[in-house]
């Protein structure tokens, strides 16, 4: 690695953290830990679901959005539910009427992947 | 007029030319990438940009010939890493018109787009047109398939190509195989070449000369440069056993914005520069997204790659340059472009 490009490195990192930061603080991650009945959110965030796995009650509206500069989709792995591409700061919402665990991804980067259980 | 650098490389290809593919002076030759200078590929005859330079006019009557590689233009992307990635995929094709030879052919290694919207590919189409190498081949990348399992683009660039647009041709003496690794991608996985396509592959290669030097380029890298960021194709390996015959193998690809390379027996794997934006060295952030860098370091961090044809050796010298160095194939001299080799995997 050359030394230009760490010092590429070095510039990008605190405002990564500073995003890590902001991310953890957020109201809407505490939201997700206690799930109301009504609504949850995951955020897509450096190319990461989060949180990764959801736990949710029946009835609920779980909403994706997309905090990233690149697309993202959310897409069932069995087929229940399909966003179109979300650009930047775009959302999705799919409101969950059945208990069961349902695996998604990103269908643009599959490496991206999470989980709704819905109890 | 061969400076100490030049008679270096010389003595690069003199080992290399009675080694035949030698592990030990191909790392030299990588050596000197990482100090900025050129790389050279398999199969042969190594070339520098320096040795290329004896291309004359008289000695383009035979076969040797030049292609241009550009990837990843992204087109419709306007956030901080670039807002203007049209002016940028301009500047790339102005280097490409400078070069003191125009190139045969120019192959574009995916993501045209952004979002695979009309109005992207539109204004790729209108920049492309300005080009001295009126001939393009393309393979989308997966931002090309975002809608309609890539409708859009497959009828404005894929028609004379199979399945999800694959597609092959020969040119002077060399087999080029566009292969498609961002279809139907699964849950968990990388890119994927599927089992119509690999068949298809072995196919098309099944008659062909051990002697025909293979060209294969794809969005995604053919090999696995890391895993965790999606950067690599599940069933590669099984594309890679077709060719694993052929004396002359270049792999190029796009997707990770940044310049690595490595040579595996006779296959030799290529990534390009983006036109658009640079990505991080893998794991040198929490994910792959676009790298901001100062604005003045940008066009140091994207590029194009040009690549020479020797009929000799049946080899393929790849030179990479970044948009930044104005100096390098306009003037025709002997200064080599500078290549931007973060790092290299050998």
């Amino acid at each position: 690695m050359t030394g230009k490009n760490m010092w590429v490195a070095g510039v990008a990192t605190p405002a990564v953290i500073a995003m890590v930061i902001l991310f953890a603080g957020s109201p809407s991650v505490k939201a997700n830990e206690e799930p109301s009945a009504a609504n949850a959110a995951v955020k897509i965030d450096n190319f990461v679901f989060g949180p990764q796995t959801i736990t949710v009650p029946v009835g609920t509206t779980v909403t994706w959005t997309n905090a990233d500069d690149i697309p993202h989709t959310s897409v069932s792995t069995e087929g229940v539910f399909k966003s179109k591409v979300l650009d930047t700061d775009e959302k999705f919402s799919y409101t969950f009427t059945k208990a069961g665990t349902y695996p998604y991804y990103c269908t643009i980067h599959p490496k991206m992947t999470g989980k709704v259980v819905v109890q | 007029m061969p400076d100490k650098k030049h008679d270096l490389i010389d003595q690069n290809l003199q080992d290399l030319n009675n080694d035949g593919v030698d592990r030990r002076g191909f790392l030299k030759c990588m050596a000197w990438a990482g100090t900025g200078l050129v790389w050279t590929m398999s199969g042969g005859i190594p070339v520098s940009r320096a040795f290329a330079k004896g291309y004359g006019k008289d000695a383009g009557k035979g076969a040797d010939f030049t292609f241009v590689q550009i990837s990843d233009s992204h087109i419709g992307f306007n956030k901080p890493a670039n807002p203007d990635v049209t002016a940028t995929l301009q500047t790339a094709i102005n280097k490409i018109n400078a070069m003191p030879h125009t190139p045969d052919f120019i192959i574009h290694t995916g993501d045209l787009s952004q979002l695979s919207k009309p109005s992207e590919f539109d204004t790729l189409d209108q920049v492309l047109k300005g080009a001295s190498a009126k001939q393009i081949f393309f393979v989308p990348g997966e931002h090309d398939m975002l809608t309609d399992n890539g409708t859009e683009y497959l009828q404005r660039y894929g028609k004379s190509t199979k399945g999800a647009g694959w597609s092959t041709f020969d040119h002077k003496g060399v087999h080029f195989v566009g292969l498609v690794n961002v279809a139907n991608l699964k849950a968990g996985g990388m890119g994927s070449l599927g089992n119509e396509q690999l068949e298809w592959l072995e196919n098309d290669l099944k008659g062909r000369s051990a002697s025909t030097p293979i060209v294969l380029f794809a969005h995604i890298p053919l090999w696995t440069i890391y895993p965790d960021w999606g950067w690599g194709t599940d069933d590669s390996e099984q594309a890679l056993s077709y060719v694993k015959r052929f004396g002359s193998v270049t792999v190029l690809n796009g997707h990770i914005h940044q310049i690595m390379q490595k040579v595996e027996g006779k296959v030799s794997f290529h990534t390009a520069m983006s036109t658009a934006f640079p990505q991080p060295a893998p794991g040198s952030a929490p994910s792959a997204g676009p790298m901001k860098v100062p604005a003045e370091q940008l066009q140091k961090v994207l590029g194009i790659t040009d690549v020479n044809y020797l009929v000799s050796g049946r080899s393929l010298a790849v030179v990479d340059s970044p948009l930044g160095d104005s100096s390098a194939s306009a003037s025709g001299n002997t200064s080599v472009p500078l290549a931007v080799v973060d790092s290299i995997h050998g």
